[in-house]
C-alpha cells in the first residue's frame, strides 16, 4: 500500500518533467518503492502505474530491464559486490566470497535470517576505489578488503540487533 | 547507532579523497579538497563568472549564441564521454530556431568498466556541471535540461540535487536568470543499472520512463531527441569542462593540450597501481607521467599491459603504451582508443585470457537484447572465452572468436556490440600466445592468478 508520504515523493519526481510525460518517473518512483517496501512486488507495480497513468506492463517492462530492481523480496541488507575487472584486480572476487564464508550462504541467497542477500555485480562506477559494494542500492562502500568487509558486516549486524 | 547512521560512518571512513599531487594544470578539479564543494566554494573560485560573462551581467556586453559555440570549437574541446566529438560542432548542430521546445542532456551514466571520473566531478565540484550546462543551454536557446546520472551512485545525486536547489535560489537556474532574459530549468534524474543507458538514445528512452533500448539513428537526438523534441547530450566532464572555456578564452584551453586535442582530460587509473584514482592532466600528457602519479605499478611488479579507454578499448601490451601520450590521437593511432579516459592497469602476474573472460561476460550481461548479432554474439565470445579459460578450448577456437567478432561489428544499432568485438580482438591480437598456451596446454602462462 503506498502512503501519502510516499505520493509526495512520487509528486516531486513528477515535477521534473512536461504534465504530459508523466512516465518519466517510473524509475524514481520503483526506487523510492523499493527503498520503502525492500522490493518492487506485482502490486507496487500496478499502484505506479495507476499513479502514473501508465499500462501496468510498461512498469513492468522496466521493472524487469534494469538491474537494481527487486522482483522478489530480499535480506534486510542487500549486498552486491562488484566483480568487474577494475575490481577483480584489486580482489573483488576474494570479496564476494569472504562475504559468502562469513554469512554461510551461497552468491544470490539469503542468510537464514533474513538479514543479508548477497549478489555479484557488475561495474558499479567507483573502480578507483576497488573493490567496492552497494548496500541497499544507496550506500557505495569503498575500499572493501577483508578487514573493512568484517567491519561492515559486524556494523550492520549491530545496528540490526539495536534497533 | 541505527543503519543510517552506521553506513553514513562506515562510507565516510574508506574514502580517503586527496587530491593533493595527483593532477597536473588541472581545470575540474582545480582548488578541490573533497569538502569544498557547495556553491559559496564555487563561487570563491570563480564559479559562475563565465555565465555571468556571455549574459552581460559583469558590465561587459555579453556573448551572442553564435560567439560562445564559435569559442567552443575554437577550444578543440571533444566529448568526454568516449567518443570525442567536437563538442562546438554538436552544439552547431542544433535547430535553434525551432519553434517548440529543445532539451538539454548530460550524460552522467558512467558505467564503462575502469570510468568513475564523472562521479567525482559532481561529488566534488557539481556546480561547475550546472554552470557548463547552462552555457550551452544559452548557447543552443535550450530552457530545459536534465541530469541522467546511474542508480548506483545514490549520494552523487543526491548532492547533484543539492546543488541544483543552491544554484536555484542564487538565480543562477529558474526564469530570468541575473535579471536576464534566459531561462533554464534544470534537474536530474537516474537509472537504475543498465549500462546501455550510457548510450545516448538509450537514455533518452530511459528518461522517457521506458526500458532503455537504443533508437535508429537517424534520425539524430539533435533532430529528434528527448520527446520527440531537438536535444543535445553531452558528458558531464564536456559540460564541466565549458565555464574554463568561456572565462579564459577558446585559444588557451586548446594550447593546454595538443593540436585536434584541446584542454585537460580526468583519467580514472584503476588496477595495478600503487594510488588508484582520477587524475586530471592536459591532453598529451606522457602516458609514464600518468603511471607516475598513479604511483607506479604495484610494487614488485611490472607493467604487462593497458586498456587505454575503457573496458570497451582494445588493450595494448607494456611496450606500446609506454611510448603512447594521453590523448586521442596518440591512443588511436596505437590501434585502440581513449574513450572515456578509463585507464586500467595490468601487471605482469595477470592472465589475458581470464582478464577477457570477465570482460566478455560483462557484455553478454549488459547487451540490450534489441539487435541479433549483439544479442547472440556476446554470449558466444563469452561461452568460447570461458572455455579456453577453463582448459576445454579447441584450436579453431580463436578463429571463431575472430568470425563471431566480425559478424557483431558494424551490425547493431548501437555501439555496445563493436565494444564487446573489440576487446577480444585486442586481447588475441597482442597476447595470441597466452590464448594459444591456454588451449594448448589447459594451464596459463603466469603463475596462480591473484
Amino acid at each position: 500500500m503506498i502512503t501519502e508520504a510516499t505520493r509526495a515523493r512520487f509528486a516531486a519526481e513528477v515535477a521534473k518533467f512536461p504534465p504530459e510525460q508523466k512516465q518519466s518517473a517510473v524509475m524514481a518512483c520503483l526506487s523510492i518503492v523499493q527503498q520503502e517496501q525492500g522490493w518492487v512486488s506485482p502490486g507496487s507495480e500496478k499502484e505506479v502505474a495507476d499513479y502514473l497513468g501508465m499500462p501496468v506492463m510498461a512498469v513492468h517492462e522496466v521493472t524487469t530491464f534494469y538491474n537494481m530492481y527487486n522482483q522478489a523480496p530480499v535480506g534486510k541488507f542487500k549486498v552486491n559486490v562488484c566483480t568487474n575487472l577494475p575490481c577483480q584486480l584489486r580482489g573483488g572476487a576474494q570479496t564476494l566470497e569472504r562475504l559468502c564464508n562469513t554469512l554461510n550462504v551461497r552468491v544470490g541467497e539469503t542468510t537464514a535470517d533474513g538479514l543479508f542477500t548477497v549478489q555479484p555485480s557488475e561495474c558499479l562506477g567507483a573502480c578507483a576505489d576497488a573493490p567496492v559494494l552497494l548496500v541497499n542500492d544507496r550506500a557505495m562502500c569503498s575500499f572493501m578488503g577483508a578487514e573493512r568487509l568484517d567491519r561492515l558486516i559486524d556494523g550492520l549486524r549491530n545496528s540490526e540487533s539495536q534497533a | 547507532m541505527n543503519v543510517q547512521s552506521f553506513l553514513n560512518t562506515f562510507q565516510a571512513s574508506g574514502l580517503e579523497t586527496c587530491f593533493h599531487g595527483r593532477h597536473i594544470n588541472p581545470q575540474i578539479y582545480a582548488g578541490l579538497n573533497g569538502e569544498n564543494w557547495r556553491l559559496k566554494d564555487y563561487e570563491a573560485r570563480g564559479g559562475y563568472q563565465a555565465l555571468r560573462r556571455i549574459l552581460g551581467r559583469d558590465g561587459g556586453e555579453g556573448m551572442t549564441q553564435d560567439q560562445v559555440i564559435a569559442t567552443v570549437k575554437e577550444s578543440a574541446l571533444r566529448g568526454r564521454g568516449g567518443a570525442g566529438f567536437p563538442t562546438g560542432l554538436k552544439w552547431s548542430f542544433m535547430p535553434r530556431q525551432f519553434p517548440g521546445q529543445k532539451y538539454l542532456v548530460c550524460n552522467s551514466d558512467e558505467g564503462e568498466p575502469g570510468t568513475c571520473k564523472d562521479r567525482d566531478i559532481m561529488e566534488y565540484n557539481p556546480h561547475i556541471v550546472i554552470e557548463g550546462m547552462a552555457i550551452a543551454a544559452y548557447a543552443m536557446g535550450i530552457s530545459v535540461g536534465y541530469n541522467y546520472i546511474h542508480g548506483e551512485i545514490f549520494h552523487t545525486y543526491d548532492r547533484f540535487e543539492e546543488a541544483l536547489r543552491e544554484a536555484r535560489s542564487a538565480g543562477y537556474l529558474g526564469d530570468g536568470i541575473m535579471g536576464s532574459a534566459f531561462n533554464f530549468q534544470l534537474h536530474a534524474s537516474h537509472g537504475f543499472g543498465a549500462y546501455i543507458c550510457g548510450e545516448e538514445t538509450a537514455l533518452l528512452e530511459s528518461l522517457e520512463g521506458k526500458k532503455g533500448q537504443p533508437r535508429f539513428k537517424p534520425p539524430f537526438p539533435a533532430s529528434f531527441g528527448l520527446y520527440g523534441k531537438p536535444t543535445t547530450i553531452n558528458n558531464t566532464e564536456t559540460f564541466a569542462a565549458v565555464p574554463w572555456i568561456i572565462r579564459h578564452g577558446g585559444q588557451a584551453y586548446l594550447e593546454c593540450g595538443k593540436p585536434n586535442n584541446g584542454g585537460t582530460k580526468i583519467f580514472s587509473v584503476s588496477g595495478d597501481v600503487e594510488k588508484p584514482g582520477n587524475f586530471e592532466v592536459p591532453m598529451g600528457t606522457p602516458f609514464s607521467t600518468l603511471l607516475e602519479l598513479a604511483g607506479g605499478v604495484r610494487t614488485g611488479r611490472k607493467l604487462k599491459a593497458v586498456i587505454p579507454g575503457g573496458s570497451s578499448a582494445p588493450v595494448l601490451p607494456a611496450s606500446i603504451m609506454m611510448d603512447c601520450t594521453m590523448d586521442y590521437d596518440s591512443i588511436a593511432k596505437a590501434g585502440s582508443m581513449l574513450g572515456s579516459g578509463a585507464v586500467i592497469v595490468m601487471d605482469d602476474s595477470r592472465c589475458m585470457v581470464k582478464s577477457l573472460q570477465r570482460l566478455s561476460y560483462f557484455y553478454m550481461h549488459e547487451s540490450c537484447g534489441q539487435c541479433t548479432p549483439c544479442r547472440e554474439g556476446t554470449g558466444w565470445l563469452w561461452r568460447v572465452v570461458d572455455r579456453i579459460e577453463n582448459g576445454h578450448g579447441k584450436p579453431s577456437d580463436l578463429a571463431l572468436l575472430d568470425n563471431v567478432a566480425e559478424n557483431i561489428m558494424g551490425r547493431t544499432i548501437c555501439a555496445l556490440g563493436d565494444a564487446a568485438a573489440m576487446p577480444v580482438r585486442g586481447m588475441i591480437k597482442h597476447f595470441r600466445h597466452e590464448f594459444e598456451h591456454h588451449i594448448d596446454h589447459k594451464t596459463c602462462v603466469v603463475p596462480a592468478y591473484v
